[in-house]
């Protein structure tokens, strides 16, 4: 039996019967890491002193037969966020030997539950991009065409669980960067609402828009892991009272909204294709289709992007080379804090930083970062109408497959327009997933479902049913 | 198209050291970018009836008590790149300028 091959329930029914230990399980992933990853490159760092560590005293916990779904399974972690004593680099030069001091709410949760961490996946610096290109140390390769990206900007994560490197991975999604990859590389990732799952130990790049969250083999495993990490954290004031319930939503008179928007010139017919099909026999099972409008969805690829940056310039004002990572020596003070932002930051992180700045600074405030918060209402609204009429939206993810690498590079903004799908969602602070619903060729393609605040119970009932016809 | 001194003064802002070379790039990207966020003002059809969203933004407070992270704090100290015993080392501020 390959080990690596099966997904977290099946995982965790043979650690319950005994067939194998959860040493077993982690030396497993650790080998096909050593085998597939050199060339992958989706591992930034491999814990593999705590992965087994970890794995032996899951097994302590298993054998006296009180342990849960996630006890022994091991996982790998976006490198944006934080693992007490191993590195975090955010993908980032300016951070490459920055070693974390504390846990992150969700890996306090994932340990706790006597989860297995494999290591750091690589990433878009400070989880800026859609292709993992602008990763510090060299993008990570997709799975099915290694000639072609990963997806951004969780790029690491979502192409481990497609390799059988891991069996989840945690992402993390400020404008994409979970539903992105994980229709790439043909996994399932879940965006979750904005508040359900605590930002402690994230390191923040757009902070009313940054989400973690789970990438997994199939629904009920990012389900499982959703359920972990999510609820209210003392630790992040933005976090909700939330409860995971199950819902018995099903497709049968279930309604469906198709927003026209999103069938526009720009997605590839292929794509299109597929993910009308999807739509079809979802039709086909019960549910009931309603072509709909959200009228605002033009603006609002520059909408995000002005706020993002906005925000990202404010966060990322703290690499400094005063506290931590890597610190130049000046004369003057002022000269340290910005010949450490210099040498440290790579071009599309200093890029968004001038942005982010261009629109605060006096003069262009009205015009730019005021004007996208007032569009980003019209958004809401749009959305809000939406689900008075329907029960999820369902749309693509992104308008086209997974590109070639270092097809977009030299274009910034046509490397902002793969984003073009999944924005929205951020600026309005929904939920939503990326479930693979068929392929062009070897190259898969991602239906993304939209769900209220706070439904991704509904999302992931529907998508485990979709996930079975298609 | 935006200026090179608009992109200096930019990066003098957000306090960020680059090169001729980089300013020069900047100066196309930038541009580029700016043009397509000027879609917005097409948006522009009752800006004044929208409101910013603060109903849902509340304070959260908690209880002014004394939480122990002293191991966190040595950590913390222990990242910082130049240092005196617990001090952080720093140029003098009033060179600043």
């Amino acid at each position: 039996m390959d080990l690596t091959e099966l997904t977290i329930k099946q995982a965790h029914e043979g650690l319950k019967k005994k067939e194998f230990s959860s040493v077993d399980l982690t030396k497993a992933y650790l080998e096909q890491i050593k085998k597939t990853d050199k060339e992958l490159n989706a591992f930034l760092t491999v814990t593999e002193n705590l992965a087994v560590l970890q794995a032996e005293s899951a097994d302590k916990k298993i054998a006296t037969g009180n342990f849960g779904q996630l006890t022994g399974i091991p996982g790998a972690i976006k490198d944006a966020i934080l693992v007490e004593g191993e590195k975090c680099t955010a993908a980032s030069k300016i951070l490459e030997n920055y070693i974390a001091p504390y846990d992150a709410t969700v890996i306090s949760k994932l340990k706790s539950q006597g989860a297995v961490i494999l290591g750091k996946t690589n990433l878009d610096e400070f989880a800026m991009g859609g292709s993992g290109e602008n990763s510090a140390f060299g993008a990570a390769k997709n799975p099915l065409d290694k000639t072609r990206v990963a997806g951004g900007s969780s790029s690491g994560s979502a192409a481990a669980v497609a390799a059988a490197e891991a069996q989840y991975a945690l992402g993390s999604d400020t404008g994409g960067s979970i539903r992105l990859p994980s229709s790439f590389c043909g996994v399932v990732g879940l965006k979750p609402t904005y508040g359900a799952v605590s930002r402690y130990g994230l390191i923040a790049f757009g902070s009313s828009l940054d989400q973690i969250g789970p990438i997994a083999k199939n629904v009920q495993d990012a389900k499982i892991v959703f359920e972990t990490i999510s609820g209210k954290d003392a630790m992040d004031a933005t976090s909700a009272e939330y409860v995971f319930e199950d819902s018995n939503a099903s497709l049968k008179g279930l309604k469906i909204g198709v927003p026209k928007e999103y069938f526009v010139k720009g997605l590839d017919p292929e794509v299109e294709k597929v993910i009308r099909g999807a739509i079809k026999k979802a039709e086909d099972a019960g549910a009931k289709i309603e072509e709909l409008s959200l009228p605002n969805t033009e603006f609002a690829l520059a909408c995000y992007y002005i706020i993002a940056l906005a925000e990202a310039s404010a966060n990322l004002a703290r690499f400094d080379g005063i506290k931590y990572g890597l610190s130049e020596k000046a004369d003057k003070l002022l000269d340290v804090y910005s010949k450490t932002k210099g040498h440290g930051f790579g071009q599309e992180v200093k890029r968004r930083i001038m942005l982010g700045t261009y629109s605060l600074s006096s003069g262009y405030y009205d015009a730019y970062y005021k004007k996208a918060q007032q569009v980003r209402q019209l958004l809401k609204q749009d959305f809000a109408k939406a689900f008075k009429i329907v029960d999820l939206l369902f749309c693509p993810v992104s308008p086209v497959p997974a590109v070639k690498i270092g097809e977009r590079t030299k274009d910034p903004l046509s490397m902002y327009l793969m984003d073009i799908y999944t924005v929205s969602v951020n600026l309005a602070g929904l939920p939503a997933i990326s479930l693979p619903v068929g392929k062009i060729r070897n190259l898969p393609v991602g239906l993304q479902i939209i769900g209220n605040h706070f439904q991704e119970n509904k999302i992931l009932s529907i998508a485990a049913e979709i996930e079975k016809v298609v | 198209m935006i200026s090179k001194e608009e992109v200096k003064h930019i990066a003098k802002l957000a306090r960020l050291e680059l090169t001729e070379k980089e300013i020069e790039k900047m100066q196309k990207d930038m541009s580029a970018i700016l043009d397509y966020f000027n879609l917005l003002k097409k948006a522009d059809r009752h800006p004044m009836s929208i409101k910013l969203d603060r109903h849902r933004v509340s304070n959260q407070l908690r209880k002014d008590e004394v939480i122990s992270s002293h191991d966190l704090v040595d950590e913390l100290i222990a990242a910082v790149p130049d240092k005196k015993d617990d001090y952080i080392k720093v140029r003098p501020p009033l060179n600043l300028l």
